[in-house]
């Protein structure tokens, strides 16, 4: 009982990254209906400017305890701004010429996106693991029971209401501004949207970039709860977010956030019950398992296919 | 409506430079957390940034005087009006027939010409690393093409039959049972000799029944799920070799697999060896030649099965269902044997792949079968144009062979200094060229088909017309 307890913890704060960055893939496939390989990269670049910014604003102001909230804070929201433009650079440079093309081409394009920016900060930054020093070790026991305690850090209770704060924000744009009606709109129907005066390309881009300021947010947590990051941390969890974003439904936000929480949990468990080594191919088997029984998902609408 | 050519508009310069001040804008803001700053360890391990303006401004610099020319270069050529390019002539197709006969007629002669010019200690790094290691891919490609070029299923798990392959042959060709069955059956000298030939046959038909195996449950999915779904069968397949270490080692891999033999003839230095038996010198040269002439006729078997199943009920089935599967349906084409042959015939030719890569390292680990791999398979196949062979041999040259002469660029350490690495581009150009080619040609480098079926005159079908671009 307190074993499952304290996974569950783990893994909901898991599934919150999870779930960060599977909104961004889920929302670019509801839109323009393509697999943003390189969103995972992006995901990981993102932990790399939370860790420059980390590391920049503490060796001006010291590690103590408030100089570390700052660079926290610094660190999430310059991550938010670069990470953004990034993704909106690569929607720019990589994607728009070919949407409405051969329906490869931009999977293609994509796939070459990710290798790009793989390899681009393995270049910039060099191949080696990237530590911070260890922060918020803190944690609050909230039980005890024959010697083992329940905890749960401050570092998982910052993560999962950072991202519940966030989500809740990110829900109120998407269902109550017009830019919300205007994305909703470009996904059922492009050319009406623009018959109507929406300017659909600026729409797909404000997706882009609001898809990366959340996996920008799943980075910085991501290196604040383990640590370090290295050039090669994309591929892995993107995978899995995209694993969550069909668990879920793909197109269904909330659905990418229970589908991020179902792959945080089964993981944890799996490692914690079976073996550690095969937890990765759990998440994949559980992908290839929904999309061969449910293809739909959790929460996603079912397609039909017309002739 | 009436076309008039427009004059010329003289080259707004004003708009030129603001785009170009906004790309450099946009630069600085990518490039000065990411290259501006360097994250270092120090000796002791602390962490440090090491500030780089020199190269942030370098970058920037490029970037601006990069997207000024481009707009440059665009507006000049503006008021021309693109001739629309006859999407396909037969002039085009001849190319391919004869551009294809030509080729392999080159590929023949490439080890002894090599040879020639080289000598024998220069040859084996351009028949080794450049000849073989672009056949492995062209051979790989044309695979992979039967599965996606004619039968449109997108497969991103296709290096999980190559893995296949590569352990079949390794795990047969090492096992130690096996190899006193053999030396009681035949002689102890039987095994080692004749492994690679008893295992390739294997090898394919363990990787085709790895194809129906991975198939059926994936009947029902269709563009980019079945893309992610191949893709987690092929990571599950990874790291089932990593993890399982009693089967496959794991990390450590399989090492001292047996080389394959000349019918039976070692290539060594013994008196039964290659080169004494034909009273030749000898070199290591030789078992590379040979190696490149098996790998040369494993893919030139490739070929010519898929051109010829093209032309058989099966082959058209395929592309009918590539083009649609609801009037494949109605049409009575049993769409699940229709499929899974297709995987299977993709899967056998990849696992021949693997036995032969196998045999040619002598040493195998899960390193070698990451998904970089299977992309690049993708890359080579749809680069080169979905379905068209020549194509998946210009792009195998163009990316496998260009990325491999990135490793010849030493001599630009002069200008940059000794830490100038060029091999450590190699990835990095490989990406931006994958992003760069779909840009420029998304349909692919020969985008023109040959049809299978022609009424009265044989046409050309330019592939904007085939279906998988609508898909």
């Amino acid at each position: 009982m307190e074993v499952f307890v304290q996974q569950l913890i783990n893994g909901v704060t898991l599934g919150a990254v999870y779930g960060l960055i599977a909104i961004g893939y889920t929302m670019v496939f509801g839109i323009i209906g393509m697999v943003n390989f390189a969103h995972g990269d992006v995901f990981m670049i993102s932990a790399f400017v939370a860790l420059i910014c980390f590391m920049a604003v503490t060796a001006l102001a010291g590690m103590t305890g408030g100089a570390v909230f700052l660079a926290l804070l610094v660190a999430l929201i310059v991550s938010m701004i670069v990470t953004s433009l990034f993704s909106w650079t690569i929607e720019r440079v990589a994607y728009r010429k070919l949407r409405g093309s051969f329906r490869l081409a931009p999977l293609i394009s994509a796939i070459g996106m990710s290798i790009l920016l793989m390899n681009f900060v393995q270049v910039a930054q060099g191949a080696r693991n990237k530590p911070i020093p260890p922060i918020m070790r803190d944690t609050i026991s909230l039980f005890e029971k024959d010697g083992f305690v329940v905890a749960i850090s401050y570092k998982q209770i910052l993560i999962i209401l950072v991202t519940a704060v966030l989500l809740g924000i990110f829900w109120y744009v998407v269902q109550k501004t017009p830019l919300g009606r205007a994305q909703r709109a470009c996904e059922q129907d492009q050319k009406m949207a623009a018959l109507l005066g929406i300017n659909v390309d600026r729409t797909i881009a404000v997706t882009f970039i609001m898809g990366a300021a959340l996996a920008a947010v799943a980075g910085t947590m991501f290196l604040t709860y383990y640590g370090v990051v290295v050039f090669s941390d994309g591929f892995v969890p993107g995978v899995k977010a995209f694993t969550a974003a069909v668990l879920g439904g793909i197109g269904s936000l909330p659905g990418a956030v229970l589908g991020g929480m179902l792959i945080g949990l089964i993981e944890t468990f799996w490692s914690a019950y079976f073996s550690i080594d095969y937890k990765d191919v759990a998440a994949f088997s559980i992908l290839a398992i929904v999309l061969i029984f449910m293809p739909q998902g959790l929460l996603g609408k079912p397609e039909v296919e017309k002739v | 409506m009436m076309m008039e050519a427009p004059a010329r508009e003289p080259v707004n310069f004003a708009g030129l430079l603001k785009d170009a001040v906004f790309a450099a804008a946009i630069a600085f803001g990518l490039f000065s957390l990411m290259l501006g700053l360097k994250t270092d360890q120090t000796l002791n391990n602390q962490m440090v940034l090491v500030p780089r303006p020199g190269l942030l401004a370098t970058v920037v610099g490029l970037v601006f005087i990069g997207r000024f020319l481009i707009g440059y270069w665009q507006a000049i050529n503006a008021g021309k009006i693109k001739k629309r390019k006859a999407a396909a002539t037969p002039l085009a197709l001849k190319i391919e027939k004869y551009g294809t006969a030509a080729f392999v007629g080159f590929l023949f002669v490439y080890p002894m010409m090599v040879l020639g010019t080289a000598g024998p200690s220069g040859a084996i790094k351009w028949i080794d690393n450049l000849g073989i290691q672009i056949l492995i891919y062209i051979m790989l490609g044309w695979g992979l093409n039967i599965v996606v070029g004619l039968a449109g299923l997108l497969d991103l798990g296709y290096v999980a039959f190559y893995a296949v392959g590569a352990y079949s042959y390794a795990l047969l060709a090492t096992s130690e049972p096996v190899k006193e069955f053999m030396a009681g059956a035949v002689g102890p000298t039987f095994w080692p000799l004749w492994a690679f030939w008893i295992c390739l046959p294997v090898a394919g038909i363990l990787a085709a029944f790895w194809g129906v195996l991975l198939g059926f449950p994936v009947l029902r999915l269709r563009g980019d799920y079945l893309a992610i779904v191949t893709l987690a069968f092929g990571e599950i397949i990874r790291l089932v070799l990593i993890n399982w270490v009693e089967f496959s080692g794991g990390y450590a891999g399989i090492s001292s697999i047996p080389r394959p033999s000349f019918f039976g003839v070692p290539f060594n230095a013994t008196e039964s060896g290659f080169a004494a038996t034909f009273g030749l010198e000898f070199t290591p040269i030789y078992r590379t030649i040979f190696l490149f002439y098996v790998i040369l006729i494993l893919a030139l078997i490739t070929a010519l099965v898929s051109t010829r199943l093209r032309r058989l009920p099966v082959g058209r089935a395929w592309e009918a269902l590539r083009e649609d599967e609801i009037a494949c349906r109605s049409l009575g084409i049993n769409t699940v044997n229709t499929k899974l042959t297709a995987f299977a015939i993709g899967a056998m030719f990849g696992g021949f792949a693997g036995a032969f890569f196998a045999a040619r390292q002598g040493f195998i680990s899960p390193e070698s079968f990451v998904f970089l791999e299977s992309a690049q398979i993708l890359a080579i196949v749809v680069l080169g144009g979905m379905g068209s062979l020549l194509g998946v041999v210009i792009a195998s040259i163009l990316l496998v062979g260009g990325v491999e002469l990135l490793r010849e660029l030493d001599f630009l350490k002069a200008y940059f200094g000794d830490n100038f690495d060029p091999a450590q581009y190699r990835m990095l150009i490989f990406g931006a060229c994958m992003v760069l080619m779909m840009l420029w040609k998304p349909r692919g480098l020969i985008s023109v088909r040959e049809p299978s079926v022609f009424l009265k005159e044989k046409k050309a079908v330019s592939s904007d017309l085939v279906k998988e671009g609508h898909g």
